[in-house]
């Protein structure tokens, strides 16, 4: 195992994988047809699950106990710019979290995507790569080649199998997020003449002066606040998930969202530590902001996805609470935050897709009495919507309370307010649960099923297979929620040490 | 006595370019249309063969009582030049031929295009400069107007004369007046005197003259016109060759003639190249016809190209070469491109009649593409290393307001480049198009294969060349 580039083969394989679909549908010449979409999907989904493996077996290559990047790998590339790889206890957790999600993904594709099956898959394939890559770099250059080169797969996504008003959507993503991402970029080319190097060891080492330090921090948060999203900069999150196919959906809000977060763990903190100290009002109020204000509009939504949308805003908030509230404690729950929505906002995107694959419509008000006739999935859909509120046992619950008693130590007032965040998210949670699942079945939607135009029966076997799985993740994190920290805490103590100047 | 050694190795390319125009002028005269097709051919390995002489003289030298002097600056702004024309040349002759045009008078203009091209890189004296750029220029007016027939193409053709005979004027106005102050045309004996106020008037006003020929703002307006009306093959080369080796000329300008006044001269080049970017990122949000719309996209790239020239010779060198030779080569992708968009009644310029292409040619559609988010400047495609390289140098000189600039101007352009991709994937399927000539279909392909993967993996390679390049500025 020794020496073997386990990183690099984990973030190609997806890209391997996709160019061997093109190459072997232009060999056979496949046409659009339901059984060669069909083996398109099931061609992705096993090259996801191999990524699956072996990004599992890079988790066990990896030591918990050991300080600093692991599995490092370095090629000169251009210039002092290097293709350097390499992952510590916060990055490992999150690559495996997109490997993860990723065969869900393809799973949930079976029998919603209809038109032009293999440029879907291989648009997502391409896109795993890219978001696996950025996780994995260690050198800012290449960083950020990753983190922006997943805006194109992301952009045809979202434009060609995305809904009505697809085309908006897509240009409103790529465009905000490429204008915050091209200041970051400003940024990172000073950094890199400053220092001399764009390698993160180094980079971490430099100390940045003060003055400069502001800018710099202002320059990536305009990437970063946009990708997370943060209040004021999430309006393209809504219209994007709305818009996307469920599939991209759970990878848009699982994994990419994440990239938001990760970029303020990895760069912000440790290596501005001074604008970080003098931001952190301003984080936690627009932080605050963003849990209640994104909560209340959750909670007067019409369109389940717009709903799930807004409540990712809102849970990304604690994500910046506990970042920047500088303590231990807060981090952790960070980054547990981060993971655990991954899997409870993609499946809650799972679910919300499985009542669209039959009804054809998000509207909460078309559905009601689901509990009726889909039993099972009423039960599952339980579980995630008080994951979501973040009830204990689940593991919404730890995120939050852990960012919350970190931001607590740090500002009593923001963590007040993201108490009543709490408050807000099961209002607009239950309220959902309540309006579709329980109450009388919609007159509409039985005289419906009654012509035979929508059938609404449980949930089958593929998608069982989707979100029984994740909702056994979400139970066994909330349990036991040492899993996730013994591998993180290094990474977390690491970033306040770096903070505090060593 | 005429010291050929040093004649060879200071314009070897040259010589041979205006060697065979020559040689294909007198042919031509006897074998008339029959001699039409070979010479496209012959044309394009002549300007391939000048490339790599460009190359092989790599060093350069000085000849001619210092009129020229080359060095691997301007070796590699030819080699890249002449290979691109090439190309342009190699492709061209299936578009003449469908339009009853294929005329051996074609190849032989490319040919004194080119050799005007490396004549003017190779200046070090006033005079050189202007004749160089004077052959360059009146070969690409009737370029421009070689569908004379057309009346969009002779549209074309008497625009670019007309504009291009007043920056002419400027420019040889501008050059004057420096002899006039300075008492030389020699470009070194001009860098050493004093720069007074008669000498700043005349290095302004050959700015200006260089600014047209690159298509910066102010003097850009030029462009689209030309871009719309002159026959595709000929825009391919136009947006290509002539654009790298002018900027490369106005860098060497700037660099050397004038290198010692670079405090009274960069604030002039940042505000054109700002300029440039604004005018040609927001002129092209409302074009459909994609030939206009490229035109603009240049001007913005021209914009970008100057902030390494005004970051100076020490800084921008390289970058500018590595900026320019990745944008040429997408250009030239590009304009392949449009060569393939033909339907039964002929060419088609609009942008909607690419709708759906991903269907009907997805090899095609993923190469375009990648030259057009290459264009942009979004990783991972090669044209990120070229911004990034812009962006790098224009830091390193202090040029902050200008960066901005650069970044919300790419914000800007990227979103008539999605427009393009989008028509090509999301919209529903066109006709299809007739079937292409392989030439040009290859270059399509090979030119979105440089940007992803070739030049993005191995930009370590031409890092290098534009780097051993920027050197022999320097010496």
């Amino acid at each position: 195992m020794e020496g073997f580039p386990i990183l690099t083969a984990l973030t190609m394989m997806p890209l391997a994988g996709a160019l061997l679909i093109m190459l072997v549908r232009s060999a056979t010449g496949s046409s659009d047809s339901e059984s060669d979409g069909k083996k398109a999907i099931t061609a992705a989904l096993v090259i996801s699950l191999a990524t699956f493996v072996v990004s599992v077996v890079a988790l066990t290559a990896y030591r918990p106990g050991v300080d600093g990047y692991q599995l490092v790998e370095e090629i000169a590339w251009y210039g002092p710019i290097k293709y350097k790889m390499g992952v510590d206890g916060l990055s490992i957790l999150l690559v495996v979290l997109t490997t993860l999600l990723m065969p869900f993904c393809f799973l949930a594709s079976y029998g919603s995507v209809k038109k032009r099956v293999t440029e879907y898959v291989v648009a997502f394939l391409i896109l795993e790569t890219f978001m696996i890559g950025a996780f994995c770099a260690l050198d800012l250059i290449l960083f950020y080649i990753f983190f922006e080169a997943g805006l194109i797969p992301m952009f045809i996504i979202i434009g060609v199998w995305g809904g009505v008003n697809r085309v908006y959507a897509s240009f409103k993503f790529f465009l905000y997020t490429l204008l915050g991402s091209l200041f970051m970029l400003a940024a990172v080319v000073y950094m890199y003449l400053q220092a001399g190097s764009s390698d993160f060891a180094v980079l971490e080492q430099t100390a940045f002066e003060p003055g400069a330090q502001t800018w710099l921090w202002l320059a990536f948060f305009a990437s970063f606040a946009v990708k997370l999203p943060m209040f004021p900069v999430h309006t393209w999150l809504p219209d994007a998930h709305v818009q996307a196919p469920t599939a991209g959906s759970v990878i848009l809000a699982g994994i990419l969202l994440k990239l938001g977060g990760y970029g303020f763990m990895r760069f912000s903190l440790p290596m501005f530590p001074d604008a970080s100290q003098f931001f952190q009002p301003f984080m936690f109020t627009l932080s605050v902001i963003a849990i209640v204000y994104a909560s209340l509009v959750a909670w007067r939504q019409t369109d389940m996805k717009k709903l799930v949308a807004y409540s990712s805003v809102a849970h990304m908030g604690f994500v910046t609470l506990g970042l920047f509230s500088f303590t231990e404690i807060g981090i952790q729950g960070a980054v547990f935050q981060m993971l655990s929505h991954g899997l409870i906002s993609g499946a809650l995107f799972l679910v919300v897709g499985v009542i669209y694959d039959r009804a054809h419509t998000r509207e909460i008000s078309a559905f009601g009495g689901l509990v009726h006739r889909m039993p099972v999935y009423a039960t599952l859909f339980m579980l995630f919507t008080m994951a979501n509120v973040g009830l204990p046992g689940t593991s919404g619950f730890v995120g939050e309370i852990l960012t919350m008693v970190g931001a607590f130590q740090a500002s009593t007032w923001a963590a007040v307010g993201a108490a009543l965040g709490v408050i807000f998210s099961a209002v607009y949670m239950l309220t959902l649960y309540r309006r579709a699942v329980f109450g009388q079945p919609n007159p509409e939607m039985e005289a419906k099923i009654e012509r035979g135009e929508i059938s609404m029966k449980d949930v089958n076997t593929l998608e069982l297979v989707c979100l029984v799985p994740l909702a056994l993740g979400v139970i066994i994190l909330g349990v036991k929620p040492d899993l996730i920290f013994d591998i993180t805490q290094g990474a977390s103590e690491r970033v306040l040490t770096l903070m505090a100047g060593g | 006595m005429l010291d050929w050694t040093a004649i060879l190795e200071t314009v070897a390319p040259e010589t041979l370019l205006v060697a065979v125009g020559l040689l294909g002028t007198l042919v031509g005269a006897f074998l008339k249309e029959r001699f039409a097709r070979v010479a496209f051919k012959l044309g394009a390995l002549a300007l391939f063969a000048a490339a790599a002489l460009a190359v092989y003289y790599w060093e350069g030298g000085e000849a001619f009582g210092g009129l020229v002097t080359t060095n691997p600056f301007v070796n590699f702004a030819k080699a890249v030049s002449f290979g691109v024309a090439g190309v342009a040349l190699w492709i061209a002759d299936g578009f003449f031929d469908r339009h009853g045009t294929l005329r051996f008078e074609y190849p032989l203009l490319m040919l004194f295009a080119a050799f005007g091209m490396g004549l003017t890189l190779s200046a070090s004296d006033l005079m050189t400069l202007y004749m160089g750029v004077e052959t360059l220029s009146l070969s690409s007016y009737v370029l421009a107007s070689f569908h004379r027939d057309s009346p969009r193409s002779a549209e074309a053709g008497l625009k670019y004369f007309v504009l291009g005979a007043l920056a002419s004027g400027l420019l040889l106005y501008g050059a004057s007046l420096v002899y006039g102050f300075t008492g030389s045309t020699n470009f070194e004996e001009i860098a050493g005197s004093e720069m007074g106020i008669g000498l700043l008037f005349g290095m302004v006003l050959m700015i200006s003259g260089l600014a047209f020929k690159v298509s910066a703002a102010p003097m850009h307006v030029w462009t689209p016109d030309v871009y719309e009306g002159a026959p595709t093959p000929v825009v391919a080369f136009f947006s290509a060759a002539p654009k790298m080796a002018m900027m490369v000329v106005f860098a060497n300008v700037m660099f050397t003639l004038f290198g010692e006044a670079v405090d009274d001269w960069q604030l002039i080049i940042a505000i054109i190249s700002g300029a440039s970017m604004v005018i040609g990122s927001f002129g092209a949000l409302l074009q459909n016809n994609i030939k206009r719309l490229m035109g603009y996209s240049s001007i913005a790239n021209m914009g970008y190209a100057l902030v390494p020239v005004a970051a100076g010779a020490d800084i921008g060198a390289p970058s500018l070469l590595l900026f320019m030779t990745i944008y040429v080569i997408a250009s030239l992708g590009m304009f392949a491109g449009i060569l393939m968009m033909r339907r039964t009644g002929g060419m088609v310029e609009d942008i909607s009649e690419l709708g759906g292409l991903i269907r009907s040619r997805p090899v095609v559609t993923l190469a375009l593409t990648a030259i057009l988010l290459s264009i942009a400047g979004i990783p991972p495609l090669a044209g990120f290393w070229a911004k990034l390289d812009v962006i790098q140098a224009g830091m390193a000189a202090g040029l902050l307001p200008l960066v901005i600039m650069l970044v919300i101007a790419s914000v800007v352009s990227c979103y008539y480049y999605l427009r393009v991709i989008k028509v090509m994937w999301f919209d529903e399927p066109m006709e299809e198009f007739q079937s292409a000539d392989p030439s040009v279909a290859l270059t399509v392909v090979v030119c979105g294969l440089l940007m992803f993967p070739g030049l993005m993996v191995f930009i370590g390679v031409l890092g290098g060349w534009t780097d051993a390049a920027a050197m022999g500025l320097a010496n």
